[in-house]
């Protein structure tokens, strides 16, 4: 038994536009995605098919818009995936109801326009959140250096996360250009969210420290952890002469001692108590 | 608990990678904190040595139970030049990469089991192992 592929095509088609409200009621409970999301892309898929061109540029435009908002509200790529594959098996049923030859090729051709447009879909989605995770991770590299003034003559960097080459980097630049900036004579290098501390970590840590020495500004590192400590003195790393801390605020209180400044306890804390008349 | 798993070591993220797995692997069997640390460390710096000596490679990572202490096992192995003189890197304060020659002879001292198979041509491939205390 052999059907033209034109009859099978032209067949489906019809199928395809006359049960327009079966198919979106079924489409609708198999996908779970919004009645009206559903009919906007029935609409646009029917203007595809029905024409003699097949153009579907539109349908790829709504699945593009819709699989990018997805990826912002959170939806897995299967369910976005589901969500045009589960049009095959609304159809599915109706071809079966129809029983006709004809009406099953068509649905082998329509099938693999369905799969097209599916893989498009999971396309976009992927590439949305790439960008998304693109802009996180630049986002990230601009939020994980501050430079912070503890005191007139003293800037802190609390350091977060791994320190490879390329933060070292961006830390040492904006430590020296804050050195200069604010005229300050002691920096305090804080590891304390930094979770491990390999050769490299501890090279480019030496190497800041120096560039701040040649600026005339001495430093401090604070926030070694006993497990941190312990590991070092394992790997057989020397700091010199670098002062270093167990917290920033042994850091801070060495460093206020250093230019001179006197911290008096809250010994002589007074409590006045007043009362008011209206 | 898991079997033995292969990451690959590719790019710098790649290290990140094998530092967190090591790390959560570490906890899961029960290593101190500093004893977490020092397996850390030491896979950071010979996932960066076939990173940056061989330009790429991968790790096993294998948790080995059935003794009387649960243990970490680290495979490192790279298909870079190898090491000429095995003896000589592991001496403190050698290094090719402009590093402060630590690493090697450090990563030994920060594991229970360090061993060490390499020919110039023929890659590398370190095996160290952490057991519980």
């Amino acid at each position: 038994m052999s059907v033209p592929a034109e009859a099978a095509r032209r067949r489906i088609v019809d199928l395809f536009l006359s049960s327009e409200e079966r198919l979106l009621r079924r489409w609708t409970q198999l996908s779970g995605a919004s009645p009206d999301e559903l009919r906007d892309l029935y609409q646009a898929l029917r203007t595809a098919i029905s024409g003699e061109e097949g153009d579907l540029a539109d349908v790829r435009g709504l699945l593009a818009e819709l699989s990018r908002a997805r990826v912002r509200q959170g939806y897995t790529p299967s369910d976005t995936a589901r969500l045009v594959f589960s049009l095959k098996e609304a159809l599915y049923e109706v071809v079966e109801d129809d029983g006709g030859p004809e009406a099953l090729r068509g649905f082998v051709w329509f099938s693999r326009l369905i799969d097209d447009l599916g893989l498009y879909t999971f396309e976009t989605y992927s590439a949305a959140r790439e960008k998304i995770m693109l802009d996180q991770a630049e986002q990230l590299l601009e939020l994980s250096t501050p430079v912070v003034k503890l005191w007139e003559g003293i800037v802190a960097v609390p350091l977060v996360g791994t320190l490879d080459s390329a933060r070292t980097q961006v830390v040492m630049e904006k430590l020296l250009q804050t050195l200069v900036e604010t005229g300050s004579e002691h920096a305090v290098i804080d590891i304390t969210g930094v979770p491990a501390v390999d050769t490299q970590v501890a090279q480019h840590l030496l190497k800041t420290v120096v560039a701040a020495r040649l600026m005339g500004a001495e430093c401090v590192i604070s926030g070694i952890r006993p497990q941190i400590a312990h590991t070092i003195v394992t790997l057989g790393i020397e700091f010199g002469d670098i002062v270093t801390k167990a917290s920033l605020a042994d850091a801070l209180s060495y460093a206020l001692k250093r230019s001179g400044v006197e911290i008096t306890g809250a010994a002589r804390t007074r409590v006045a108590v007043r009362a008011e008349r209206g | 608990m898991s079997g033995p798993q292969e990451l690959p070591i590719v790019t710098n993220g790649d290290v990140v990678l094998v530092r967190q797995q090591v790390r959560s692997l570490a906890a899961e069997i029960g290593l101190s904190l500093v004893e977490q640390t020092k397996i850390v460390t030491a896979a950071s710096e010979l996932a960066r040595n076939a990173l940056v000596h061989a330009g790429g490679g991968r790790v096993l990572i294998q948790v080995l139970e059935g003794g009387r202490r649960p243990g970490l096992r680290l495979v490192f192995s790279d298909e870079g030049p190898g090491i000429p003189d095995v003896d000589q890197a592991l001496t403190e304060g050698w290094s090719t990469a402009g590093g402060l020659g630590l690493g090697l002879s450090g990563s030994r001292r920060l594991v229970d089991e360090f061993d060490l198979v390499s020919a110039p041509g023929e890659g590398t491939r370190v095996t160290v192992t952490k057991w519980a205390r």
